[in-house]
């Protein structure tokens, strides 16, 4: 991730398949990532592997934390140009609807960042915005 | 209900559960209120490739699975309880190419609601990271019967 070139690539054209290609755990939950103009939306293809609850069935609450976390991870890198990875401190994960076996979003927000840590909130949704399937507040490390 | 019995309906669920068996997970140990659960260590699962250290996400779904796996170990019937919220702290990164493992256990049990707290650890060094979490409870007969009987296995240990 320190790969700077990588980083500047995905700055500059929006395009985040590099990025999320050198990313293992990335392409383990299949996170994709779209910008429009300065907003960034995370995206989580339908995938049975994701499942856990078989009989709704649902997308694993492990997973959609996965996906937040991670979705705040490249956030954070995007907006503040780093080249070192943010290290996460915590994470508190309110679930509100089950995450269907459907493709997910999620956004994020930079609550607050201070000079060596930030605060970004994340929401996750499936059909409509207005009905989030979880929301989520991480305190990041943005130095040794 | 013995160990043996809890330990065989938290294989069969994790079993059920795809993600779970994507990532390895597998059953250390169980008893009374308190279930252990290891994450094998895999390339697939790095979060950082410079370091190799597995990235959070797959820690919150070993510590989530073993918070909400925990429940068998301490209810005699077998019911399926949504996650209401999780709070990971997360102390150290995993040392690469070691397994995490999360030893869970139910804290309180109210009617509604069931009070975890697990914690990530390995084979050397401190703790990864600790979790609390909260269930609700929504009754054994919101989940199909053929799905508890296969937890369960059929026991006749249902009283």
């Amino acid at each position: 991730m320190t790969n700077p070139e990588i980083l500047k690539h995905t700055q500059q054209t929006g395009d985040f398949s590099r990025m999320l290609e050198s990313i293992p755990y990335a392409r383990f939950i299949g996170l994709e990532c779209d910008r429009f103009g300065d907003d960034l939306i995370f995206r989580l293809p339908r995938k049975e592997q994701n499942l856990g609850n078989p009989i709704l069935p649902a997308i694993h609450g492990g997973v959609i934390g996965g996906f937040m976390e991670l979705s705040a991870v490249i956030y954070l890198m995007m907006a503040q140009e780093t080249l070192r990875m943010p290290r996460i401190i915590d994470f508190s994960l309110d679930y509100l609807r089950a995450g269907l076996d459907r493709e997910t979003f999620a956004e994020c927000q930079l609550t607050r960042q201070g000079n060596r840590v930030a605060n970004v909130m994340i929401t996750a949704w499936q059909k409509s915005r207005s009905q989030p399937i979880a929301t989520a507040r991480a305190h990041f490390l943005l130095e040794d | 209900m013995n160990d043996s019995l809890r330990m065989d309906r938290v294989r069969r669920f994790i079993g059920t559960l795809n993600q779970a068996c994507e990532l390895g997970l597998a059953v250390e140990s169980a008893r009374e209120g308190e279930l252990v659960l290891r994450l094998p260590y895999s390339d697939q699962i790095v979060g950082n490739p410079d370091t190799g250290v597995i990235h959070g996400g797959a820690i919150t779904t070993l510590m989530d699975t073993a918070s909400g796996s925990v429940i068998m170990c301490a209810l005699d019937d077998f019911e399926l309880c949504p996650t209401l919220d999780l709070r990971v702290d997360y102390m150290r990164p995993a040392e690469p190419h070691r397994p995490v493992f999360a030893r869970a256990e139910t804290y309180k049990i109210t009617r509604n609601i069931i009070f975890t707290r697990c914690e990530a650890f390995q084979d050397v060094g401190e703790t990864i990271a600790n979790c609390v979490g909260t269930f609700m409870r929504i009754g054994r007969e919101a989940t199909p019967k053929a799905y508890r009987d296969l937890i369960t296995g059929g026991e006749n240990d249902q009283s």
